[in-house]
Protein backbone atom coordinates (compact mmCIF):
# COMPACT_ATOMS: atom_id res chain seq x y z
CA UNK A 1 0.00 0.00 0.00
CA UNK A 2 1.24 3.54 -0.74
CA UNK A 3 2.13 5.54 1.97
CA UNK A 4 -0.05 8.98 1.94
CA UNK A 5 1.59 11.22 0.10
CA UNK A 6 2.61 13.80 2.64
CA UNK A 7 3.63 16.92 0.06
CA UNK A 8 0.49 16.92 -1.55
CA UNK A 9 -0.25 20.61 -2.80
CA UNK A 10 -3.04 19.75 -5.64
CA UNK A 11 -5.95 21.47 -5.14
CA UNK A 12 -9.30 20.02 -5.72
CA UNK A 13 -11.42 21.62 -8.63
CA UNK A 14 -15.20 21.84 -7.90
CA UNK A 15 -17.83 22.79 -10.35
CA UNK A 16 -21.44 23.41 -8.91
CA UNK A 17 -24.64 23.64 -11.41
CA UNK A 18 -22.06 25.31 -13.07
CA UNK A 19 -23.16 27.49 -16.69
CA UNK A 20 -20.95 29.27 -18.70
CA UNK A 21 -21.57 31.49 -21.35
CA UNK A 22 -21.67 34.38 -23.89
CA UNK A 23 -24.54 36.61 -24.22
CA UNK A 24 -26.58 34.50 -21.92
CA UNK A 25 -25.99 31.89 -24.72
CA UNK A 26 -24.68 29.10 -22.06
CA UNK A 27 -21.22 27.53 -23.87
CA UNK A 28 -21.17 25.09 -20.78
CA UNK A 29 -24.72 24.09 -19.50
CA UNK A 30 -25.49 22.89 -15.80
CA UNK A 31 -22.31 21.43 -15.13
CA UNK A 32 -21.41 19.35 -11.66
CA UNK A 33 -18.57 17.38 -11.05
CA UNK A 34 -15.42 17.48 -9.01
CA UNK A 35 -12.04 17.35 -9.69
CA UNK A 36 -9.72 15.32 -7.43
CA UNK A 37 -6.37 17.02 -5.99
CA UNK A 38 -3.73 16.04 -7.55
CA UNK A 39 -5.83 14.95 -10.59
CA UNK A 40 -4.40 14.86 -14.51
CA UNK A 41 -7.44 15.23 -16.14
CA UNK A 42 -8.41 15.49 -20.13
CA UNK A 43 -10.84 17.44 -21.39
CA UNK A 44 -12.48 16.59 -24.81
CA UNK A 45 -15.45 16.92 -27.12
CA UNK A 46 -16.07 18.14 -30.24
CA UNK A 47 -15.31 21.83 -31.50
CA UNK A 48 -18.08 24.45 -29.93
CA UNK A 49 -18.02 21.95 -26.77
CA UNK A 50 -17.39 24.34 -24.26
CA UNK A 51 -13.89 23.34 -22.94
CA UNK A 52 -12.03 26.60 -23.11
CA UNK A 53 -14.86 27.98 -21.56
CA UNK A 54 -14.40 25.72 -19.05
CA UNK A 55 -10.98 26.69 -18.39
CA UNK A 56 -11.40 30.23 -18.75
CA UNK A 57 -14.09 29.83 -15.57
CA UNK A 58 -11.60 27.70 -13.41
CA UNK A 59 -8.58 30.47 -14.30
CA UNK A 60 -11.03 32.98 -12.66
CA UNK A 61 -11.20 35.14 -16.92
CA UNK A 62 -14.53 34.61 -17.25
CA UNK A 63 -17.74 34.81 -14.36
CA UNK A 64 -20.47 32.46 -15.04
CA UNK A 65 -23.70 32.90 -15.60
CA UNK A 66 -24.92 30.67 -12.89
CA UNK A 67 -23.86 28.85 -10.43
CA UNK A 68 -19.84 28.52 -9.43
CA UNK A 69 -16.70 26.76 -9.84
CA UNK A 70 -14.77 26.81 -6.57
CA UNK A 71 -10.66 25.56 -6.42
CA UNK A 72 -10.62 23.91 -2.78
CA UNK A 73 -6.81 23.77 -0.58
CA UNK A 74 -4.99 26.38 -3.16
CA UNK A 75 -2.56 28.99 -2.08
CA UNK A 76 -4.24 32.11 -3.34
CA UNK A 77 -4.39 32.59 -7.03
CA UNK A 78 -2.06 29.72 -7.10
CA UNK A 79 -3.26 28.50 -10.62
CA UNK A 80 -1.38 29.10 -13.87
CA UNK A 81 -3.53 28.96 -17.34
CA UNK A 82 -1.96 28.50 -20.91
CA UNK A 83 -4.73 29.62 -23.36
CA UNK A 84 -5.00 27.80 -26.66
CA UNK A 85 -3.99 30.89 -28.57
CA UNK A 86 -1.47 32.51 -26.56
CA UNK A 87 -2.21 36.27 -27.12
CA UNK A 88 1.55 37.23 -27.17
CA UNK A 89 2.79 39.72 -29.19
CA UNK A 90 5.29 38.03 -30.99
CA UNK A 91 6.95 41.25 -32.30
CA UNK A 92 7.50 42.55 -29.22
CA UNK A 93 11.51 43.11 -28.63
CA UNK A 94 11.62 41.17 -25.49
CA UNK A 95 14.40 37.82 -25.09
CA UNK A 96 13.54 34.29 -24.28
CA UNK A 97 14.57 34.69 -20.95
CA UNK A 98 12.33 37.45 -19.68
CA UNK A 99 9.31 36.50 -21.12
CA UNK A 100 10.31 33.13 -19.30
CA UNK A 101 11.44 34.92 -16.66
CA UNK A 102 7.91 36.70 -15.48
CA UNK A 103 6.80 33.08 -14.25
CA UNK A 104 8.00 34.26 -11.34
CA UNK A 105 6.31 37.45 -11.11
CA UNK A 106 4.41 36.05 -7.98
CA UNK A 107 7.75 36.13 -6.33
CA UNK A 108 9.41 39.53 -7.66
CA UNK A 109 5.72 40.93 -8.22
CA UNK A 110 6.12 44.60 -9.12
CA UNK A 111 9.52 45.57 -7.57
CA UNK A 112 10.87 42.50 -6.14
CA UNK A 113 14.17 42.08 -6.96
CA UNK A 114 15.83 39.42 -9.35
CA UNK A 115 18.26 37.40 -7.28
CA UNK A 116 21.06 34.76 -8.32
CA UNK A 117 18.75 31.85 -7.20
CA UNK A 118 16.14 32.97 -9.58
CA UNK A 119 18.35 33.19 -12.58
CA UNK A 120 19.39 29.88 -11.62
CA UNK A 121 15.79 28.64 -11.46
CA UNK A 122 15.03 30.50 -14.99
CA UNK A 123 17.96 28.56 -16.91
CA UNK A 124 16.81 25.27 -15.12
CA UNK A 125 13.61 25.57 -16.40
CA UNK A 126 14.85 26.74 -20.18
CA UNK A 127 17.22 23.52 -19.90
CA UNK A 128 13.99 21.68 -18.91
CA UNK A 129 12.24 21.95 -21.53
CA UNK A 130 15.43 22.35 -24.47
CA UNK A 131 15.59 25.78 -24.78
CA UNK A 132 19.66 26.27 -23.47
CA UNK A 133 21.37 28.46 -25.44
CA UNK A 134 17.93 30.47 -26.44
CA UNK A 135 18.20 33.18 -23.71
CA UNK A 136 18.72 35.96 -25.51
CA UNK A 137 16.81 35.18 -28.73
CA UNK A 138 13.80 37.87 -29.51
CA UNK A 139 10.32 36.15 -29.51
CA UNK A 140 10.07 37.06 -32.85
CA UNK A 141 12.54 34.75 -33.71
CA UNK A 142 10.98 31.53 -32.64
CA UNK A 143 9.27 28.97 -34.17
CA UNK A 144 5.55 27.83 -33.09
CA UNK A 145 7.46 24.81 -31.18
CA UNK A 146 9.80 27.04 -29.80
CA UNK A 147 7.60 29.49 -28.27
CA UNK A 148 5.82 26.71 -26.60
CA UNK A 149 8.63 24.99 -24.89
CA UNK A 150 9.39 28.71 -23.40
CA UNK A 151 5.62 29.33 -22.28
CA UNK A 152 5.84 25.60 -21.02
CA UNK A 153 9.29 26.77 -19.29
CA UNK A 154 7.46 29.80 -17.55
CA UNK A 155 4.39 27.40 -16.22
CA UNK A 156 7.62 25.69 -14.53
CA UNK A 157 8.39 28.85 -12.93
CA UNK A 158 4.88 29.80 -12.16
CA UNK A 159 5.00 26.68 -9.55
CA UNK A 160 1.05 26.65 -9.69
CA UNK A 161 -0.80 23.88 -7.99
CA UNK A 162 -3.42 24.20 -10.51
CA UNK A 163 -2.18 24.16 -14.21
CA UNK A 164 -4.65 24.52 -17.01
CA UNK A 165 -3.58 23.60 -20.58
CA UNK A 166 -5.90 24.74 -23.53
CA UNK A 167 -4.66 22.48 -26.69
CA UNK A 168 -0.91 22.70 -25.52
CA UNK A 169 0.27 20.63 -27.97
CA UNK A 170 -1.95 21.78 -31.20
CA UNK A 171 0.55 22.29 -34.43
CA UNK A 172 3.77 20.73 -32.26
CA UNK A 173 5.98 18.26 -33.72
CA UNK A 174 6.44 14.66 -32.19
CA UNK A 175 9.71 15.69 -30.92
CA UNK A 176 8.78 18.83 -29.28
CA UNK A 177 5.19 17.45 -28.05
CA UNK A 178 6.85 14.17 -26.36
CA UNK A 179 9.37 16.95 -24.25
CA UNK A 180 6.42 18.88 -23.28
CA UNK A 181 4.31 15.85 -22.02
CA UNK A 182 7.77 14.66 -20.01
CA UNK A 183 7.40 18.02 -18.25
CA UNK A 184 3.78 17.07 -17.67
CA UNK A 185 4.45 13.79 -16.20
CA UNK A 186 6.21 15.64 -13.88
CA UNK A 187 3.66 17.78 -13.02
CA UNK A 188 1.18 14.96 -12.41
CA UNK A 189 4.32 13.11 -9.76
CA UNK A 190 4.55 16.61 -8.06
CA UNK A 191 1.00 16.10 -7.14
CA UNK A 192 -0.26 18.91 -8.73
CA UNK A 193 -4.14 19.26 -10.60
CA UNK A 194 -4.07 19.49 -14.48
CA UNK A 195 -6.85 20.01 -16.64
CA UNK A 196 -6.05 19.71 -20.40
CA UNK A 197 -7.81 20.19 -22.90
CA UNK A 198 -6.95 17.96 -26.23
CA UNK A 199 -7.84 16.34 -29.38
CA UNK A 200 -5.63 13.87 -29.27
CA UNK A 201 -7.43 10.46 -28.30
CA UNK A 202 -4.36 7.73 -28.58
CA UNK A 203 -2.53 10.66 -25.96
CA UNK A 204 -5.66 10.98 -23.43
CA UNK A 205 -5.78 6.82 -23.52
CA UNK A 206 -2.22 7.04 -22.91
CA UNK A 207 -1.51 9.58 -20.73
CA UNK A 208 -4.67 10.68 -18.57
CA UNK A 209 -6.51 8.84 -15.97
CA UNK A 210 -9.62 10.84 -16.16
CA UNK A 211 -11.27 11.94 -18.76
CA UNK A 212 -14.57 14.67 -19.00
CA UNK A 213 -16.20 14.53 -22.40
CA UNK A 214 -18.16 17.46 -22.89
CA UNK A 215 -20.61 18.56 -25.27
CA UNK A 216 -21.95 21.88 -23.78
CA UNK A 217 -23.49 19.29 -21.60
CA UNK A 218 -21.55 16.93 -19.37
CA UNK A 219 -21.58 13.43 -21.90
CA UNK A 220 -19.18 11.62 -19.67
CA UNK A 221 -16.91 11.95 -16.84
CA UNK A 222 -14.96 9.58 -15.34
CA UNK A 223 -11.56 6.86 -15.83
CA UNK A 224 -11.29 7.35 -19.64
CA UNK A 225 -11.45 3.70 -20.46
CA UNK A 226 -15.01 4.44 -18.79
CA UNK A 227 -15.84 7.77 -21.12
CA UNK A 228 -13.75 6.97 -24.32
CA UNK A 229 -16.54 4.54 -25.82
CA UNK A 230 -17.94 4.85 -29.45
CA UNK A 231 -21.58 5.40 -27.59
CA UNK A 232 -20.35 8.45 -25.69
CA UNK A 233 -18.15 9.65 -28.63
CA UNK A 234 -21.37 9.64 -30.73
CA UNK A 235 -24.03 10.95 -28.11
CA UNK A 236 -21.57 13.88 -27.85
CA UNK A 237 -21.30 14.56 -31.82
CA UNK A 238 -24.91 14.65 -31.77
CA UNK A 239 -25.43 17.42 -28.88
CA UNK A 240 -23.59 19.87 -30.47
CA UNK A 241 -25.39 22.80 -32.70
CA UNK A 242 -25.22 25.84 -33.39
CA UNK A 243 -26.53 28.78 -31.11
CA UNK A 244 -29.83 29.22 -31.18
CA UNK A 245 -30.96 33.12 -31.44
CA UNK A 246 -34.13 32.54 -30.07
CA UNK A 247 -33.46 30.39 -27.70
CA UNK A 248 -35.78 30.38 -24.79
CA UNK A 249 -35.21 31.22 -21.15
CA UNK A 250 -33.55 27.81 -20.07
CA UNK A 251 -36.33 25.40 -18.59
CA UNK A 252 -34.35 23.86 -16.09
CA UNK A 253 -33.53 27.54 -14.13
CA UNK A 254 -37.62 28.32 -14.78
CA UNK A 255 -37.95 25.43 -13.23
CA UNK A 256 -35.77 25.82 -10.38
CA UNK A 257 -37.07 29.51 -9.83
CA UNK A 258 -40.62 28.25 -8.68
CA UNK B 1 34.69 78.15 -38.39
CA UNK B 2 36.52 76.05 -35.84
CA UNK B 3 34.44 73.42 -33.91
CA UNK B 4 34.06 75.82 -30.80
CA UNK B 5 32.44 78.04 -32.68
CA UNK B 6 29.83 76.27 -34.79
CA UNK B 7 28.57 73.83 -31.43
CA UNK B 8 29.82 75.47 -28.68
CA UNK B 9 29.65 79.06 -28.87
CA UNK B 10 26.37 79.76 -29.24
CA UNK B 11 25.58 78.29 -26.06
CA UNK B 12 28.38 79.72 -24.35
CA UNK B 13 27.44 83.47 -25.70
CA UNK B 14 24.21 83.32 -25.40
CA UNK B 15 21.33 82.69 -22.28
CA UNK B 16 18.63 82.22 -23.89
CA UNK B 17 20.64 79.39 -25.89
CA UNK B 18 21.68 77.35 -22.95
CA UNK B 19 17.75 77.30 -21.38
CA UNK B 20 16.20 76.27 -24.74
CA UNK B 21 19.24 73.19 -24.34
CA UNK B 22 18.48 72.32 -20.85
CA UNK B 23 14.81 72.33 -21.68
CA UNK B 24 15.16 70.23 -24.78
CA UNK B 25 17.75 67.99 -22.96
CA UNK B 26 15.31 67.55 -19.75
CA UNK B 27 12.52 66.79 -22.80
CA UNK B 28 14.08 64.63 -24.69
CA UNK B 29 14.68 62.09 -21.14
CA UNK B 30 11.26 61.56 -20.96
CA UNK B 31 10.06 61.38 -23.80
CA UNK B 32 12.07 59.09 -25.65
CA UNK B 33 11.02 55.85 -23.35
CA UNK B 34 7.64 57.05 -23.58
CA UNK B 35 7.52 57.03 -27.40
CA UNK B 36 9.20 53.93 -27.60
CA UNK B 37 5.88 52.62 -25.38
CA UNK B 38 3.84 53.95 -27.82
CA UNK B 39 5.20 52.62 -30.41
CA UNK B 40 5.68 49.19 -28.97
CA UNK B 41 1.91 49.45 -28.15
CA UNK B 42 0.89 50.42 -32.13
CA UNK B 43 -0.14 53.55 -30.19
CA UNK B 44 1.95 55.80 -32.72
CA UNK B 45 -0.45 58.29 -33.08
CA UNK B 46 -2.41 58.25 -29.96
CA UNK B 47 0.47 61.10 -28.92
CA UNK B 48 -1.03 62.97 -32.23
CA UNK B 49 -3.94 62.82 -31.19
CA UNK B 50 -3.19 63.80 -27.84
CA UNK B 51 -1.62 66.83 -29.31
CA UNK B 52 -4.75 68.07 -30.30
CA UNK B 53 -6.47 67.29 -27.81
CA UNK B 54 -4.94 69.50 -24.80
CA UNK B 55 -5.10 72.28 -27.50
CA UNK B 56 -8.78 73.74 -25.55
CA UNK B 57 -7.05 73.46 -22.20
CA UNK B 58 -4.22 75.32 -22.99
CA UNK B 59 -6.27 78.19 -24.48
CA UNK B 60 -8.44 78.72 -22.05
CA UNK B 61 -5.25 79.02 -19.53
CA UNK B 62 -4.17 81.48 -22.39
CA UNK B 63 -6.89 83.14 -22.60
CA UNK B 64 -7.43 83.63 -18.21
CA UNK B 65 -4.46 84.42 -17.87
CA UNK B 66 -2.38 85.32 -20.62
CA UNK B 67 0.93 83.56 -21.46
CA UNK B 68 1.66 82.00 -18.48
CA UNK B 69 2.50 78.66 -17.90
CA UNK B 70 1.59 77.62 -15.06
CA UNK B 71 -2.80 78.43 -16.32
CA UNK B 72 -1.51 77.03 -19.85
CA UNK B 73 0.15 73.69 -18.30
CA UNK B 74 -2.69 73.33 -15.90
CA UNK B 75 -5.29 74.01 -18.30
CA UNK B 76 -3.45 71.69 -20.74
CA UNK B 77 -3.30 68.96 -18.30
CA UNK B 78 -7.07 68.97 -17.38
CA UNK B 79 -8.12 68.84 -21.17
CA UNK B 80 -5.79 65.82 -21.97
CA UNK B 81 -7.22 63.98 -18.75
CA UNK B 82 -10.67 64.71 -19.72
CA UNK B 83 -10.25 63.56 -23.15
CA UNK B 84 -8.18 60.23 -22.42
CA UNK B 85 -11.38 59.30 -19.22
CA UNK B 86 -13.78 59.90 -21.99
CA UNK B 87 -13.03 58.24 -24.69
CA UNK B 88 -12.03 55.29 -22.20
CA UNK B 89 -15.34 55.30 -21.06
CA UNK B 90 -17.11 55.68 -24.03
CA UNK B 91 -15.01 52.83 -25.14
CA UNK B 92 -15.89 50.80 -22.01
CA UNK B 93 -19.75 51.67 -22.03
CA UNK B 94 -20.49 51.53 -25.71
CA UNK B 95 -19.87 49.65 -28.64
CA UNK B 96 -17.46 52.25 -30.41
CA UNK B 97 -13.67 50.86 -30.81
CA UNK B 98 -11.28 53.16 -28.64
CA UNK B 99 -9.68 54.53 -31.81
CA UNK B 100 -13.14 56.04 -32.54
CA UNK B 101 -14.13 57.58 -29.56
CA UNK B 102 -10.24 58.96 -29.26
CA UNK B 103 -10.39 60.48 -32.31
CA UNK B 104 -14.09 62.18 -31.54
CA UNK B 105 -13.09 63.80 -28.91
CA UNK B 106 -9.93 64.78 -30.22
CA UNK B 107 -11.74 66.58 -33.14
CA UNK B 108 -14.08 68.02 -30.88
CA UNK B 109 -11.24 69.08 -28.42
CA UNK B 110 -8.99 70.59 -31.24
CA UNK B 111 -11.55 72.46 -33.03
CA UNK B 112 -12.94 73.90 -29.73
CA UNK B 113 -9.37 75.20 -28.82
CA UNK B 114 -9.15 76.87 -31.88
CA UNK B 115 -12.22 78.57 -31.14
CA UNK B 116 -11.17 79.82 -28.43
CA UNK B 117 -7.38 80.76 -29.42
CA UNK B 118 -9.35 82.96 -32.53
CA UNK B 119 -12.08 84.78 -30.76
CA UNK B 120 -9.94 86.35 -27.88
CA UNK B 121 -6.77 85.95 -29.43
CA UNK B 122 -4.40 86.54 -32.42
CA UNK B 123 -2.72 84.50 -34.94
CA UNK B 124 0.52 85.01 -33.47
CA UNK B 125 -0.85 83.60 -30.06
CA UNK B 126 -2.13 80.39 -32.00
CA UNK B 127 1.46 80.09 -33.58
CA UNK B 128 2.58 80.25 -30.34
CA UNK B 129 0.53 77.17 -28.84
CA UNK B 130 0.70 75.52 -31.83
CA UNK B 131 4.32 75.14 -32.16
CA UNK B 132 6.06 76.52 -29.37
CA UNK B 133 9.03 78.74 -27.91
CA UNK B 134 12.34 76.76 -27.05
CA UNK B 135 14.15 80.35 -27.41
CA UNK B 136 11.92 81.73 -24.52
CA UNK B 137 11.97 79.44 -21.40
CA UNK B 138 11.92 81.32 -18.46
CA UNK B 139 13.08 79.45 -14.77
CA UNK B 140 9.41 78.26 -14.38
CA UNK B 141 9.59 76.52 -17.55
CA UNK B 142 12.71 74.98 -17.13
CA UNK B 143 11.85 73.94 -13.76
CA UNK B 144 8.63 72.34 -15.18
CA UNK B 145 10.65 70.39 -18.08
CA UNK B 146 12.42 69.00 -15.23
CA UNK B 147 10.23 68.06 -13.28
CA UNK B 148 8.04 66.45 -15.48
CA UNK B 149 11.20 64.39 -17.16
CA UNK B 150 12.22 63.40 -13.65
CA UNK B 151 8.26 62.12 -13.00
CA UNK B 152 8.18 60.56 -16.07
CA UNK B 153 11.35 58.44 -15.29
CA UNK B 154 10.56 57.69 -12.23
CA UNK B 155 6.66 56.41 -13.01
CA UNK B 156 8.37 54.81 -15.89
CA UNK B 157 10.34 52.56 -13.31
CA UNK B 158 7.50 51.88 -10.98
CA UNK B 159 5.06 50.74 -13.66
CA UNK B 160 7.79 49.06 -16.03
CA UNK B 161 7.11 45.46 -15.25
CA UNK B 162 3.46 45.37 -15.56
CA UNK B 163 3.65 47.82 -18.48
CA UNK B 164 6.08 45.50 -20.66
CA UNK B 165 4.05 42.49 -20.05
CA UNK B 166 1.03 44.09 -21.03
CA UNK B 167 2.34 44.84 -24.27
CA UNK B 168 3.88 40.99 -24.41
CA UNK B 169 1.20 38.79 -22.73
CA UNK B 170 -1.97 40.92 -21.15
CA UNK B 171 -4.15 37.89 -20.22
CA UNK B 172 -0.82 36.35 -18.67
CA UNK B 173 -0.58 39.44 -17.01
CA UNK B 174 -4.11 39.41 -16.13
CA UNK B 175 -3.90 35.96 -14.63
CA UNK B 176 -0.59 36.78 -12.26
CA UNK B 177 -1.88 40.14 -11.07
CA UNK B 178 -4.12 43.78 -10.64
CA UNK B 179 -1.61 45.94 -12.29
CA UNK B 180 -2.12 46.20 -15.53
CA UNK B 181 -4.63 48.29 -16.03
CA UNK B 182 -3.52 50.70 -13.66
CA UNK B 183 -0.43 50.58 -15.13
CA UNK B 184 -2.04 51.55 -18.36
CA UNK B 185 -3.60 54.73 -16.85
CA UNK B 186 -0.69 56.09 -15.05
CA UNK B 187 1.11 55.68 -18.89
CA UNK B 188 -1.47 57.66 -20.82
CA UNK B 189 -1.12 60.03 -17.95
CA UNK B 190 2.92 60.41 -18.72
CA UNK B 191 2.20 60.53 -22.43
CA UNK B 192 -0.19 63.80 -21.50
CA UNK B 193 2.05 65.43 -18.90
CA UNK B 194 5.45 64.82 -21.50
CA UNK B 195 3.09 66.69 -24.37
CA UNK B 196 2.11 69.29 -22.10
CA UNK B 197 5.39 70.05 -20.89
CA UNK B 198 6.84 69.41 -25.06
CA UNK B 199 4.44 72.33 -26.04
CA UNK B 200 5.98 75.43 -23.58
CA UNK B 201 9.37 74.42 -25.67
CA UNK B 202 8.12 73.09 -28.98
CA UNK B 203 4.53 73.76 -28.96
CA UNK B 204 1.35 70.54 -29.30
CA UNK B 205 1.92 69.69 -32.37
CA UNK B 206 5.90 69.41 -32.83
CA UNK B 207 5.62 67.76 -28.89
CA UNK B 208 4.65 64.21 -30.53
CA UNK B 209 7.76 64.13 -33.15
CA UNK B 210 10.30 64.36 -30.22
CA UNK B 211 8.42 61.24 -28.50
CA UNK B 212 7.51 59.39 -32.03
CA UNK B 213 10.37 60.44 -34.45
CA UNK B 214 13.53 58.93 -32.25
CA UNK B 215 11.29 56.03 -30.95
CA UNK B 216 10.54 54.86 -34.74
CA UNK B 217 14.31 54.93 -35.31
CA UNK B 218 15.44 52.94 -32.48
CA UNK B 219 13.57 50.15 -33.82
CA UNK B 220 16.07 49.77 -36.69
CA UNK B 221 19.06 49.69 -34.49
CA UNK B 222 18.25 47.60 -31.21
CA UNK B 223 16.36 44.40 -31.06
CA UNK B 224 15.27 44.78 -27.48
CA UNK B 225 13.62 46.65 -25.61
CA UNK B 226 16.24 48.17 -23.52
CA UNK B 227 18.37 48.99 -26.40
CA UNK B 228 15.88 50.84 -27.72
CA UNK B 229 14.65 53.14 -25.56
CA UNK B 230 18.72 54.20 -24.50
CA UNK B 231 18.94 54.45 -28.38
CA UNK B 232 15.77 56.43 -28.73
CA UNK B 233 16.98 58.96 -25.66
CA UNK B 234 19.95 59.48 -27.32
CA UNK B 235 18.48 60.53 -30.78
CA UNK B 236 16.41 62.72 -28.73
CA UNK B 237 19.19 64.60 -27.09
CA UNK B 238 21.17 64.81 -30.47
CA UNK B 239 18.66 65.94 -32.17
CA UNK B 240 17.65 68.61 -29.44
CA UNK B 241 21.66 69.94 -29.53
CA UNK B 242 21.81 69.53 -33.44
CA UNK B 243 18.56 71.11 -34.19
CA UNK B 244 19.55 74.16 -31.80
CA UNK B 245 22.80 74.83 -33.33
CA UNK B 246 21.34 74.72 -37.03
CA UNK B 247 18.36 77.08 -35.97
CA UNK B 248 21.19 79.57 -34.10
CA UNK B 249 23.53 78.75 -37.53
CA UNK B 250 21.23 79.17 -40.43
CA UNK B 251 18.30 81.06 -38.81
CA UNK B 252 15.47 78.39 -38.79
CA UNK B 253 12.28 78.72 -36.37
CA UNK B 254 14.32 76.36 -33.64
CA UNK B 255 11.29 73.86 -32.58
CA UNK B 256 10.89 72.78 -36.41
CA UNK B 257 14.95 72.55 -36.35
CA UNK B 258 14.69 69.96 -33.35
CA UNK B 259 11.79 67.83 -35.11
CA UNK B 260 13.50 68.07 -38.45
CA UNK B 261 17.12 66.85 -37.26
CA UNK B 262 15.04 63.80 -35.11
CA UNK B 263 13.87 63.58 -39.15
CA UNK B 264 16.94 63.17 -40.43
CA UNK B 265 17.99 60.97 -37.88
CA UNK B 266 14.44 58.49 -38.99
CA UNK B 267 15.42 59.24 -42.61
CA UNK B 268 19.32 57.52 -41.85
CA UNK B 269 18.57 54.83 -39.40
CA UNK B 270 15.68 53.58 -42.24
CA UNK B 271 18.49 53.54 -44.50
CA UNK B 272 21.49 52.02 -42.64
CA UNK B 273 20.38 50.71 -39.46
CA UNK B 274 21.17 47.06 -38.83
CA UNK B 275 17.53 45.41 -38.42
CA UNK B 276 15.65 46.16 -41.09
CA UNK B 277 17.03 49.21 -42.60
CA UNK B 278 16.66 49.63 -46.58
CA UNK B 279 20.77 49.08 -47.59
CA UNK B 280 21.30 45.78 -45.53
CA UNK B 281 17.67 44.40 -47.39
CA UNK B 282 18.67 45.53 -50.89
CA UNK B 283 22.55 44.19 -50.63
CA UNK B 284 22.57 40.25 -51.54
CA UNK B 285 23.37 38.64 -48.53
CA UNK B 286 24.72 35.26 -48.46
CA UNK B 287 23.39 33.36 -45.51
CA UNK B 288 24.13 31.53 -42.65
CA UNK B 289 25.23 27.85 -41.88
CA UNK B 290 22.71 27.47 -39.79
Amino acid sequence: MNAPLTHARGAAIRFTDLTLGYDRHPAVHHLSAKVEAGGLVAIIGPNGAGKSTLLKAVAGALAPLSGHVSVEGARRRAIAYLPQLAAIDRTFPICVFDLVATGLWRRTGLFGGFSRTDRDAVSQALAHVGLTGFERRTIDALSGGQLQRALFARLMLQDADVILLDEPLTAIDTKTAADLLDVLRGWHAEQRTILAVLHDMNLVRDLFPHTMLLARELVAYGRTDDVLTQANLARARHMIEAFDEAAHICEHDKAAAQ
Amino acid sequence: MTFYDFAIAPFAEFEFMRRALVGCLALALGAGPVGVFLMLRRMSLFGDAMAHAILPGAAIGYLAAGLSLTAMTIGGLVAGFTVVLLAGLVTRATALKEDASLAAFYLISLALGVTIVSLKGSNIDLLHVLFGSVLALDDAAMILLAAMASITLVVLAIIYRPLVLECVDPSFLKSVSRAGGPAHLAFLALVVMTLVGGFNALGTLLSVGIMMLPAAAARFWAIELTGMICVATLIGLLSSVSGLILSYHLGLPSGPAIILSAGVAYFASLAFGPHGGLVLRLLPQRHLEA
